[in-house]
């Protein structure tokens, strides 16, 4: 890796003003991506801000209307919490299949969104849950969060501090893994909430997506009949040697049955 | 003898400083005041260089030195070397390209090593490769056979090897062939693929080499499959150099493959900097420079021809095949694809007539060399794969077809059409236990209870034969300290596989001591005096009879000694459970007694003092480990995802020394075989040469979660053709899982009629040939 100043920063203010001070300095959470391009050599920040000791960014809460969690909650903590488990089982099972153990040991739920890598699976569970994102200077709805490949709503310097996942009554999430990296070929996570049904995509876009299609049919029905007949255009789905954009646009369709089968 | 002798499941004597984290890799080992090497490698997959700016390099901090080929060059410093050379059907000499250790003028793949940083750190010498100007000029590329063969495809070598055809080779009887395929009453045919392969040894190579300026000695320090041989090469073709100018030390190595074997870029630049800058010299892969750089294997199409009588009984086999060697000849690299394992083709069967043809074929990819099984699990899988097409296209079963033809036990020894000649076996009597054991005739039922739970279930069958352990002897010293300590010094080296356990084993078992008292010396050729290597399954069978041979060799020494102290006829002297003693009477003296007095020049009377000896053993053939792998899975047609259901093998690897060590041995391989056949695939893009297979992102390993649970039993036939009676287990299991599995899928996938699928069989190609067999039934 490239040479660079590694800080430790004392609180969210302090993380806050520094990385924002320098255009090519970067955050660092779990590191789970960052730390393999700076061992490729493929970043090259000027000073990395390793948010590990900060308290304010740890945690899981849960009340009675929704979960939340610390952006620096790893996702070991996540999937074997039985408060989550309790509540959102959905969102265990998600955190479950990040992976393997020592990834979701270090990664964390803050990173993997501010990422917004277009296979990791936390996406899904913003949008299919209808979550909001806190960050150092405001919340944002996950519905307005992700912008497209590895792009999301933040602004420079701008630090997720907690996500906030409403209590849905019913949700599943049914993940297609790749089978070299695990990373998600496609994911979807239904859920049935007090907005209305949400079916969220991840893997087959540049970023994770909502099927209205589905939605709609759900709302209607909640049950498999009613979304076994709805086409997944192809088109603009992604393409690569382990899927076509075929194969994702029908294992959306299997894994979106498959979801609502296990809660119907 | 014993708890620890031959036959008994013993631990491995390594398992604790292994688990313990307390072996010793190439990386462990550190010398003062190491520099660190780094390699520049190509970006393009063919490209001419027009110059190579290191001033900035060299300037930069931490930086010791900055080397190209033309340093190497000047240096008169050898190519690596080619050691097989297959020569054209018309008798012509294959011409080997040179092949300089840092590119010389010309890039030829992706990755292929450009230029050297030598400095204080890696990290400096990291940052000093990207100030290396390189003027590249891009050439078109080809990467795969297909395109290589094209007619004004771009040449690999210039004009040296028209249309990328290096060797045009032939095995067999070709006018016999023909006779027979005119006379058939049936023809089989198959198109196959054999996905190219990365090794992926769980230790990358690396190399540390030091430079002795008062004995002018180098020493390299290098996890290989033996030392020896790359003693002599970095002697006689790198550094022209007496041999006993170069020391070779190959410390603990985590994983070979076959990969280890050979004799690659980095380590002859470590070697001369290690000289040139008077410092060792540490260089180690990562993760992605061994996908570009280690020997890949496997990557073959073959075209092959059944004929059979209306019987169902083969009359001929016709293989056209070409390989692809990459862009330069690794030592092996020509051998694989044809003398290596094609004579393996006709497999466990009686075929009266049999004609291979094989193109070599260079192209803009990393040299392919040995992986385990190194052209046998190829020919096994064109075989078996032909004779399951031949079974659904007659209407045989599988099981029957086989039997038919199968090799007899009365027929053995059994010369094939393709010059083998085998050892022994019992083909049929361990399918049938196979069988038995699979409950095939379940098979239906539970097909049917799939079914109903949405799933294509399948059951696939390989038998396959291979051949290794042949060739070359091996030369231990065996000698007892005068505390009892045995030592076994002995040119194999161990990648993992349990050697040091069971050379110990076979010395337990003979002298009736301990284990713990023994102790396995190998892969430093300044201890070792000879060596072979590990490679070809040799090591147990051809080492292991070394062994056997030289400790009867001490035991005849022994008898000496005992006779002086028993004042008794060297003759009359037998050795049996730890005691040498008079035949037919009670008097006996102790192995630990004539050990003593073996050092002792008062009592072992008019012999050499001491308890040692040394014995070269070659085997007398090689052997022809064979067995049977049944494969039951279940596919989901939706999904295209494939899980196990039962995995069932019954091999015979003749005599087992250590029936656990074995099973590893199987198991092993066998994972590595339903890689290939289900998730390995290095793979280059057709338009930049790019490999898009670089980490372990896109590269998919065989997971704990993807593995079978083996279902094993072994029948022991012995060879006749070593000592010990051993066939040898390290590459077998690879050999027969890549057909079975492949087998089983295409059973499968019959249901929803598809009928030939390629490695590797992803989900996505399970799913695209079932909505392909789909559309065509719909249409």
């Amino acid at each position: 890796m490239h040479a660079f100043t590694y800080h430790r920063p004392t609180s969210v203010a302090d993380a806050v003003a520094k990385r924002s001070a320098d255009a090519d300095a970067s955050y660092l959470a779990g590191g789970m991506t960052l730390i393999p391009t700076l061992k490729q050599r493929l970043a090259q920040p000027t000073q990395v801000f390793d948010l590990a000791g900060l308290a304010d960014l740890k945690g899981i809460v849960v009340t009675d209307g929704a979960v939340t969690i610390g952006a620096m909650a790893c996702h070991a903590d996540v999937a074997l919490s039985a408060d989550v488990r309790r509540v959102i089982p959905a969102l265990s099972d998600l955190a479950g299949t990040i992976g393997d153990p020592q990834v979701r040991n270090r990664g964390t739920i803050g990173g993997s969104l501010a990422n917004s890598d277009p296979s990791a699976d936390y996406p899904a569970a913003v949008l299919g849950l209808g979550a909001t994102i806190h960050t150092n200077t405001r919340q944002i709805s996950g519905d307005d969060f992700f912008k497209g490949l590895f792009e999301t709503a933040l602004k420079p310097g701008e630090l997720i501090v907690k996500v906030s996942f409403p209590i849905p009554k019913r949700a599943a999430y049914m993940k297609f893994p790749n089978p070299a990296s695990r990373y998600a070929v496609v994911g979807v996570m239904v859920a049935e909430t007090a907005q209305g049904v949400r079916v969220a995509v991840i893997g087959a876009g540049a970023c994770a997506f909502r099927l209205s299609a589905m939605e709609t049919a759900l709302s209607k029905s909640f049950s498999v009949a009613a979304i076994k007949d709805i086409a997944i255009p192809a088109d603009d789905l992604n393409n690569d040697m382990h899927a076509t954009a075929e194969y994702r646009a029908h294992l959306v369709g299997v894994m979106a049955r498959r979801a609502v089968a296990a809660i119907a | 003898m014993g708890n620890f002798g031959i036959g008994q499941a013993v631990r491995r004597v390594e398992d604790k400083r292994f688990l313990t984290g307390a072996g010793q890799y190439t990386d462990d080992i550190n010398k003062p005041g190491q520099l660190y090497l780094h390699i520049l490698h190509s970006p393009h997959a063919h490209a001419d260089i027009s110059s190579i700016d290191t001033t900035a390099a060299k300037a930069a901090p931490g930086v010791v030195g900055v080397l190209t080929q033309a340093d190497l060059d000047a240096l008169g410093i050898g190519d690596i070397l080619n050691l097989a050379a297959p020569p054209h059907k018309d008798g012509r000499a294959l011409e080997v390209p040179a092949r300089p250790a840092l590119a010389r003028g010309r890039v030829r793949y992706v990755g292929e090593p450009v230029a050297a940083v030598v400095a204080d750190t890696l990290a400096n010498a990291k940052d000093a490769a990207d100030l290396i100007e390189v003027d590249y000029k891009e050439l078109p590329a080809v990467v795969d056979i297909a395109d290589a063969a094209k007619p004004g495809a771009p040449l690999v070598h210039g004009t040296e090897a028209p249309g990328n055809v290096w060797t045009h080779w032939q095995l067999g009887d070709e006018a016999a062939t023909k006779a027979a395929f005119e006379k058939a009453h049936k023809v089989v045919k198959i198109d196959l693929i054999n996905n190219r392969i990365a090794p992926t040894a769980m230790e990358p190579r690396g190399a540390l080499a030091e430079y002795d300026v008062a004995t002018e000695r180098y020493t390299l320090i290098q996890g290989s499959q033996g030392s020896h041989k790359l003693r002599d090469w970095f002697a006689k073709n790198i550094l022209k150099v007496p041999l006993d100018k170069v020391r070779v030390i190959s410390p603990d190595v985590g994983g070979a493959f076959g990969m280890k074997n050979f004799l690659f870029n980095e380590p002859i630049v470590a070697v001369v900097a290690s000289k040139l800058y008077g410092k060792p010299i540490k260089w180690m892969a990562d993760r992605a420079g061994s996908f570009l750089n280690d020997a890949h294997g496997r990557d073959q199409i073959n075209h092959a021809e059944l004929a059979l009588d209306k019987d169902g009984m083969f009359l001929g086999l016709r293989v056209s095949s070409f390989g692809n060697v990459g862009a330069y000849l690794s030592q092996f690299g020509a051998a694989i694809p044809t003398m290596a394992g094609c004579a393996m083709l006709v497999g466990a069967y009686r075929t009266p007539a049999a004609y291979v043809d094989v193109r070599v074929m260079m192209t803009n990819t990393a040299p392919v060399d040995a992986y385990r099984g190194a052209g046998r699990p190829e020919a096994a899988y064109v075989m078996e794969r032909l004779v399951d097409k031949a079974s659904r296209e007659l209407g045989i079963p599988a099981a029957e077809l086989r039997r038919k033809n199968f090799i007899r036990p009365e027929d053995f020894p059994y010369k094939t059409a393709l010059g083998h000649k085998y050892d022994s076996g019992r083909y049929a009597e361990l399918m049938d236990a196979a069988y038995k054991r699979a409950d095939v005739a379940g098979f239906e039922t539970r097909r049917a209870a799939a079914k109903k739970n949405g799933k294509l279930r399948g059951l696939g069958i390989s038998y396959y034969v291979e051949a290794c352990a042949g060739g070359q002897g091996e030369q231990p010293h065996l000698k007892f300290d005068a505390d009892g300590k045995l030592t076994i010094i002995i040119g194999t080296q161990d990648n993992g596989q349990g050697h040091r356990t069971v050379y110990a084993q076979i010395a337990a078992d003979a002298f009736g001591i301990p284990i713990e008292n023994i102790v396995v010396k190998q892969g430093d050729t300044d201890e070792v005096p000879t060596g072979v290597g590990t490679g070809g399954s040799r090591s147990i069978p051809v080492g292991g009879s070394a062994v056997r041979a030289t400790l009867l060799k001490m035991i005849e020494h022994g008898k000496d000694i005992a006779s002086n102290l028993l004042e008794a006829s060297a003759q009359d002297i037998e050795f049996d459970a730890g005691a040498f003693k008079i035949a037919g009477t009670d008097r006996k003296v102790s192995l630990k007694d004539v050990i003593g007095a073996s050092f002792d020049d008062a009592k072992r009377g008019d012999v050499k003092p001491g308890l040692y000896a040394a014995e070269t053993y070659a085997p007398a053939g090689a052997t022809f480990p064979n067995g049977c792998h049944i494969c039951e899975v279940d596919v989901d047609a939706e999904t295209g995802e494939l899980e196990f259901v039962n995995y069932t093998i019954q091999d015979d690897l003749g005599y087992a020394m250590n029936p656990l060590l074995m099973e590893g041995q199987i198991f092993g391989g066998a994972v590595q075989g339903l890689g290939q056949c289900l998730f390995e695939h290095a793979v280059y893009d057709k338009e930049t040469g790019q490999l898009m297979t670089g980490s372990f992102m896109d590269y998919t390993m065989p997971r704990a979660g993807n593995t079978p649970r083996f279902n094993y039993a072994y029948t022991e036939v012995p060879t006749p053709n070593n000592t010990l009676g051993i066939k040898g287990a390290g590459e077998a299991g690879t050999i027969g899982a890549t057909p079975a599995v492949a087998n089983a899928v295409i059973d499968a996938l019959s249901a929803v009629g598809v009928t030939h699928i390629d490695m590797p069989m992803t989900g996505l190609k399970i799913w695209q040939a079932i909505q392909s067999a789909q559309s065509k039934s719909a249409a």
